[in-house]
């Protein structure tokens, strides 16, 4: 076995061990300076990243791949199911780390300039880390108590990450929400994975998954773990904690917090599609489950778009109303999962062509999730930049900005338009595949979210008047553009964008396409983890 | 290997390719680039011809005639003000409200899904 193969062996390991390794180094390495501690963390992390390609091409190159952890020791006699924590990795997974990978490293090159005045940053980026670590954790593991474990450090990180400017008391506020409503759901994900544990003697997700009876506890189980989830990742009406935290934490950290929320809804995803999908998805009318769940979740999809749209427009603070419209992009992709589930219950031998439109849908659903982080990461580094700039995030203190931040306004209007769904950006590319799959299942639905995507361009055409345009106020006549370590963050997401939007086929066929069929293929995940354990 | 990037992108019913729109955007910028032509050739900069024109009445000071965010849209949030209302008091900002409607979903969930 030469060096690449070992490498390649131990990457799913050593992607989460390589930033939890350097989150505790930093704090030693900060003794020596500043300079030596910003490149050492993004470094690092550049090598997680490569260890995430590597991973991703044997992956997406030979299948679904496990790691075990002490897989070498014998097991006792007569023991053949997996009983040791596994890193199960298949297209989903690395579709959901590659999200990750990059978020991280952008918050980090962001974080150079926009965190350099304040206090305390060996702490922040070990925490940064520990939350990347969390993240990185919850996509890979295998193992549902693992997941809770990770998801437990995801919260807490989250919260101290939150409650960063702890002289303001909106950010403590916002903190304190979050941990009270995320440890209320962690604690009920808890409850249910003991139910399952304690039906099934198995914690793994492909053994439950081969298992599950879809008995009277298998039901309860389903609702905790996916509202649990669900409001981990801002579904409404439980998504309140969202537009707080987002809009009172730094900007580079509200960057790497939609991955974290990103990561929930990954998890709500593995419950829905591995663990239930042999009871969920199949075909047909008469099986109601898959359609129930179906259209519980397009109706809070909806719900989320309408609320996210409406409470967005109204705000007059900046950072509020891009957490705002956060809220009704999670709208979206829950619309396009929940379509895919419709679909696949409504379709019949007849009637085939509803399967392909939920097919398309979920095909949205999984790349809109990309172009979510990317359009809305890149609106929060703005807002932050303009934070940064002139200290006020209020839209009636601001105006004229277009004049001094050339750079910051072109980003804008970038990230103006892919969140808008306006073409040629990402956002379009998703919308579109979300829209056309969705009219086929009900034009209503179909109809709404293109109606809510006009008025989150109208959100953000207010936001560019009010912020950009206009005459110079008297207040900001001397903002200058931000240190280029940020422009260098913005621009990098800003490329991403139109690379994208302009070859949108090249991220669907190699990656989001992979990732939904191994969403859909439940039987082949569940034979090759159970079968090769 | 450049078919990769021309590649058209399959909707289900029907397709986008984002670079037949940028060559529109192209051929429209040429025609606007085109008409523009046509235009006055007496047009002077820093003149009394790009002063705005109010009716004859004063202009207010470049501070003042900024159009800020609450001046947008307040007809639109006014005529869905019952809306508004229902809306503002989901997010009172109270935790225990919060919980609660964590709650009613699982209820509600357990209803449906057929716990209860």
């Amino acid at each position: 076995m030469n060096w690449f193969e070992l490498i390649t062996l131990h990457s799913p390991p050593l992607i989460v061990a390589v930033p939890l390794l350097t989150a505790f180094l930093t704090p030693l390495v900060s003794k020596i300076n500043e300079i030596v501690r910003n490149l050492f963390v993004l470094i690092m992390l550049c090598i997680t990243g490569l260890l995430v390609l590597i991973l991703g091409y044997d992956v997406l190159t030979n299948g679904i791949r496990t790691y075990v952890f002490g897989g070498g020791a014998p097991l006792p006699s007569g023991m053949n199911i997996p009983v040791r924590i596994m890193f199960e990795i298949d297209s989903m997974t690395i579709f959901m780390v590659i999200i990750t990978i990059i978020l991280a490293i952008i918050c980090i090159l962001y974080s150079w300039s926009f965190m350099k005045d304040q206090d305390g940053l060996d702490k922040y980026y070990t925490i940064i880390l520990l939350l990347v670590t969390s993240i990185f954790g919850m996509e890979l593991t295998g193992d549902l108590f693992n997941f809770f474990v990770f998801l437990e450090i995801s919260c807490i990180t989250s919260c101290a990450l939150i409650a960063f400017y702890v002289h303001k008391k909106e950010s403590l506020d916002a903190a304190f929400k979050y941990i009270v409503i995320s440890s209320i759901g962690a604690l009920f994900i808890l409850f249910a994975i003991g139910l399952l544990y304690a039906q099934y003697n198995a914690l793994n997700m492909a053994t439950i998954a081969n298992a599950i009876q879809f008995t009277f506890f298998d039901k309860i189980v389903l609702v905790l773990l996916v509202t649990g989830l669900a409001m981990k990742s801002g579904l409404a009406p439980m998504h309140m904690w969202l537009p707080d935290a987002y809009s009172s934490s730094p900007a580079s950290v509200t960057f790497i917090l939609v991955g974290a929320t990103l990561a929930g809804l990954y998890g709500g995803l593995r419950v829905i599609f591995t663990i239930y999908g042999n009871q969920l998805l199949n075909t047909g009318f008469t099986f109601y489950p898959g359609l129930l769940i179906g259209i519980i979740i397009t109706t809070l999809g909806v719900l989320s778009i309408f609320i996210g749209v409406f409470m967005a427009l109204k705000r007059s603070d900046f950072k509020k109303m891009i957490a705002y419209t956060a809220v009704a992009e999670i709208g979206y992709m829950f619309l396009a999962i929940g379509s895919y589930l419709i679909g696949l219950a409504l379709s019949v031998p007849d009637n085939p062509q509803m399967l392909v439109a939920g097919t398309y849908a979920l095909k949205g659903g999984l790349f809109h999730i990309l172009n979510d982080a990317l359009d809305i990461g890149l609106l929060f580094l703005v807002a932050g930049a303009v934070y940064y700039a002139t200290k006020q995030t209020s839209l009636n203190s601001l105006g004229g900005l277009a004049r001094n931040m050339k750079y910051t306004t072109i980003f804008f209007l970038i990230g103006l338009l892919a969140v808008s769904g306006m073409p040629p950006m990402n956002g379009f590319a998703s919308k579109l595949l979300i829209y056309q799959s969705t009219y086929q299942i009900s034009p209503i639905l179909s109809i709404i979210a293109i109606i809510c995507s006009i008025m989150l361009l109208a959100v953000f055409v207010k936001v560019f008047q009010s912020i950009f345009l206009g005459p110079e106020i008297p207040s900001l006549k001397n903002v200058k553009e931000v240190p280029k370590s940020m422009l260098a963050a913005m621009a990098l997401v800003a490329c991403i964008i139109i690379f994208i939007g302009l070859f949108p086929n090249i991220i669907i066929d190699n990656l989001v396409t992979p990732a939904a069929e191994a969403l859909q293929n439940t039987t082949s995940y569940i034979s090759t983890i159970v079968g090769g354990a | 290997m450049i078919d990769t990037f021309l590649k058209s992108l399959e909707t289900g019913s029907g397709f986008w390719n984002p670079l037949v729109l940028g060559l529109a955007i192209i051929i429209a910028l040429l025609l606007i680039y085109i008409i523009r032509g046509f235009g006055k050739k007496d047009y002077k900069k820093g003149t009394e011809q790009t002063k705005a024109f109010l009716s004859g009445n004063p202009e207010y000071s470049k501070d003042e005639m900024h159009i800020k965010g609450k001046n947008l849209y307040w007809g639109f949030t006014q005529a869905l003000k019952s809306v508004y209302n229902v809306l503002e008091k989901m997010h009172n900002g109270n935790t225990s409200d919060y919980v609660l409607w964590f709650v009613i979903i699982i209820g509600a969930l357990f209803i449906i899904i057929g716990v209860i």
